[in-house]
């Protein structure tokens, strides 16, 4: 069955003599192209059965293929009930579980960058890559932090000042990592440092600005963190399902075990589930309100009036629906109509992001991205379809939901110079009266 | 290529924008060329074109910024261009994407890996050239003398520094780069400190240069004028005593901003050769003598603005962190876009603040 990946018994992968042929095409005067040519007949990483000895035992007694099976079934449940485990310890834990899932992702990414290009030796470069990781990091935070916990940073003098010069301290702390990699290309691996150097940035651009957006999406609410992530899992499970019982046309020759009929099932699939869950959230304060930062409290709160897209609304069924359900009007949350919104894209977008790994993958000739989860690879396998959601979610709460932030404004406005601010309280203020909001006579 | 320059300053501030553009396009193009050499990938389906369409997306969402911005008043009257302001963000995530999916549709068995290189070839190169040729736009929207300093600083570090090498030039710097030498490396820094100070002081004298530049909708052309900031007006300062005696002067008048300019001058001679070390890493690495072959005698562009890659980032982040606050078109655009109680609540906080600041009478009607 092709729909199963088989790991549990697996002949080591090509003989690791060849592997020694491969330093040498490694020399200068190579070009990229010959001594790819070269690398293609072999894999790169030999896999491993790494199932725990306890389920090993449990399952002992069934054959190797229903043994698959029931681990990445006992797996996929243990991954959900961890899902609502920190979902329910709340925000500080998600963040901290964000931020673990990106260095994660980054270094199972580093580490096939330097397996592809025998590179571990290189002086510096590991150092480097995560220093880089740490600058970055610093850099969005940073920016986060000072948004959120404006009222904190002001009180405590270090950390104002750090806020006030950031992005410059950001900037001087990412040119010292530039001066050290200059300084630090050696004679004969100019191409190879080059390469990861670009290899880092494309890791960083990738996951870590993808892990920065969804902790913006965090905070605007619960709920823009737990219903697009789930629509992607439900939708990976789902076209999984489908094309396990009726599929038949493949999709894209990327990834054969992908059929029509389950990306059409899962998409049908996932927009009714992202409709009940949403449903099922909007009822709650705890996912539904923005994260707040609590000064007296000194921890994080989601408290306050459940904004409009919240609140339950009226709307008329059309004419054709009416007559099948019969009912004449539906009471719904308008948060469940962007839950359209977001389930489309995480069933016809999505399954994008999880093409480009397998073509990752497939142009690496790795199975899998590491190790880390037994029967589904490592940490970038599970996630490779959320890289495009999180981008879009907040692409899509900046330009539809969510104005720019009143409180902010003012700060801002509070920091210009006089005539700046007279010019602009001039400019609002005729354009109030345009609109009928101030007559004009009257003191308001 | 100096007298171009000039020339090109002459003309003001779109034709140098446009400048700035061909330049961009140009860079991208060779550094992309390069990568094509180096995987003999010429002949992939679809690169090209999906090359030019990210480079055409990127730009489109910079500019996008910067335009809403600066053309607030303009784009305000324009019903279409609202729309497209609104949902900029939207609207070039959804151009990305399709760029994106393409790809994924593109890749074909045998090249998997290759398309992959040139895809973050691609996207590396859009980071560097892309990103440091808009940060160089919104400088010279600050002023131009933004604009100039840094650039002619870098370039006559480049220069002295090369001058002094030649003279004095005996224990080299770096083994990335023969040529260079611990001489012309101080020289340099010295000479291009002193220029930077001269040019400041000569340049902060003109409005043209000194104002940041506004789009006048009635006049429907760029505007620099304005009244100088206090950067760009002469203060005394009184000498530290060695000095004195030296110079025989009590104090000195001199422009705040030619305090800054020896900040400029300083990074442009001594992190700005790491960029040319970079690059010359670069040509190293891949083979190559010179990046292009656009220029006689200099190589292609890249070659004359390897240097400058660095200096644009520092100075946008010198302007943000130590000169100039929140940018206040973007504050008003924003305001604009609130919801009409929102924006009653900030009127009303605003008017208690000014009149609290005295700038406001508080016997104006509201």
């Amino acid at each position: 069955m092709n729909e199963l990946r088989l790991r549990a018994v697996r002949e080591p992968d090509a003989p690791p003599e060849d592997k020694e042929s491969e330093p040498e095409a490694k020399v200068d005067g190579e070009t990229a192209s010959d001594s790819e040519s070269r690398a293609e007949a072999t894999p790169l990483v030999t896999s491993v059965d790494d199932t725990p000895e306890v389920l090993n035992r449990a399952l002992s007694n069934l054959s190797s293929r229903w043994k698959n099976w029931w681990v990445r079934g006992i797996l996929t449940l243990a991954m959900i009930a961890f899902f609502f485990v920190i979902i329910y310890l709340g925000p500080m834990v998600l963040m901290i579980i964000v931020m673990c899932v990106q260095i994660k992702c980054f270094h199972e990414i580093i580490t096939i960058g330097y397996n592809v290009y025998h590179s571990y030796d290189l002086p510096w470069f590991r150092t480097l890559s995560w220093y880089f990781l740490l600058c970055v990091n610093y850099f969005f935070y940073g920016e986060t932090v000072t948004d959120y916990f404006f009222t904190l940073v002001q009180r405590e003098e270090p950390l104002r000042i750090l806020s006030k010069y950031h992005r410059f301290i950001s900037f001087t702390l990412y040119l010292i990592g530039f001066c050290m990699f200059v300084l630090s290309l050696v004679k004969k691996h100019y191409r190879l440092q080059f390469y990861m150097f670009g290899w880092t940035h494309v890791t960083l651009l990738i996951v870590v600005t993808q892990s920065h957006l969804v902790i913006h999406n965090l905070f605007e609410g619960m709920i823009w963190f737990i219903v697009p992530i789930s629509c992607v899992i439900c939708n990976d499970i789902m076209a999984y399902m489908f094309g396990f019982f009726f599929g038949r046309t493949p999709l894209i020759k990327l990834s054969p075990k992908k059929t029509w009929e389950g990306f059409i099932g899962g998409f049908f699939a996932t927009v009714l589930f992202g409709l009940l869950l949403s449903y099922v959230m909007s009822g709650y304060r705890c996912f539904v309100c923005p994260v707040e930062y609590n000064n007296d409290t000194n921890s994080f709160t989601v408290d306050c009036e459940p904004s409009d897209l919240f609140r339950l609304h009226e709307y008329n069924i059309p004419e054709v629906i009416q007559s099948a359900i019969g009912w004449k009007i539906v009471r719904m949350y308008p948060f469940q109509i962007h839950s359209i919104a977001l389930s489309t894209f995480a069933s016809l977008i999505g399954p994008f992001g999880g093409f480009f790994a397998s073509g990752f993958k497939r142009a690496f000739k790795i199975k899998d991205f590491a190790n880390t989860i037994p029967g589904h690879g490592g940490i970038m396998d599970r996630f490779d379809c959320q890289y495009l959601m999180a981008t879009f979610v907040n692409v899509y709460i900046a330009s539809f939901i969510r104005g720019p932030n009143p409180s902010k404004l003012i700060q801002q406005f509070m920091t210009l110079r006089p005539d700046q601010q007279l010019h602009i309280f001039n400019t609002l203020r005729s354009h109030l009266t345009e609109k009928g909001m101030l007559a004009d006579a009257t003191e308001n | 290529m100096i007298s171009l320059f000039f020339l090109i300053i002459y003309m003001g501030s779109f034709m140098l924008m446009l400048l700035v553009l061909g330049i961009q396009v140009k860079c991208f193009h060779e550094i992309i060329t390069i990568g094509y050499r180096v995987y003999h990938s010429y002949d992939l389906p679809w690169f090209r074109t999906l090359s030019w369409y990210f480079l055409l997306c990127v730009n489109y969402f910079f500019y996008g910024e910067t335009v809403a911005d600066y053309f607030a008043t303009f784009v305000q009257r324009e019903e279409q261009l609202q729309f497209l302001i609104r949902y900029h963000r939207f609207i070039s995530f959804a151009l990305y994407l399709a760029g994106f999916c393409m790809f994924v549709l593109s890749l074909v068995k045998k090249h998997y890996r290759l398309q992959f290189y040139m895809f973050a070839w691609t996207h590396v190169t859009l980071l560097i050239t892309v990103t440091q040729s808009h940060l160089v736009i919104q400088n010279l929207f600050e002023g131009m003398i933004w604009f100039l300093v840094p650039i002619s600083s870098v370039i006559c570090n480049d220069i002295t520094a090369y001058l002094f090498g030649f003279f004095f030039g005996r224990t080299p710097l770096i083994k990335l780069s023969p040529k260079k030498t611990w001489e012309g490396f101080i020289g340099g820094f010295f000479s291009t400190v002193v220029f930077g100070f001269i040019a400041a002081y000569v340049l902060s004298k003109y409005q043209y240069f000194v104002c940041p530049v506004e789009y006048r909708s009635d006049v429907n052309s760029f505007v620099t004028d304005c009244e100088p900031s206090e950067l760009f007006q002469l203060r005394s300062y009184s000498l530290p005593p060695f000095l004195k005696s030296v110079l025989r002067q009590e104090t000195v008048s001199l422009y705040p901003f030619q305090i800054h300019s020896i900040a400029f001058s300083t990074f442009a001679s001594l992190i700005g050769p790491f960029g040319g070390f970079f690059a010359s890493g670069f040509k190293r690495a891949f083979k190559i003598k010179d990046f292009a072959n656009t220029i006689p005698g200099h190589g292609g562009i890249m070659d004359r603005f390897d240097c400058q890659y660095l200096m644009a980032t520092f100075v946008h982040v010198y302007i943000t962190s130590f000169i100039r606050g929140p940018n206040p078109s973007k504050v008003l655009q924003q305001l604009l876009v609130l919801q009409p109680e929102q924006q009653l609540n900030i009127y009303k906080t605003l008017k208690t603040h000014l009149i609290e600041k005295g700038i406001l009478q508080p016997t104006l009607k509201a």
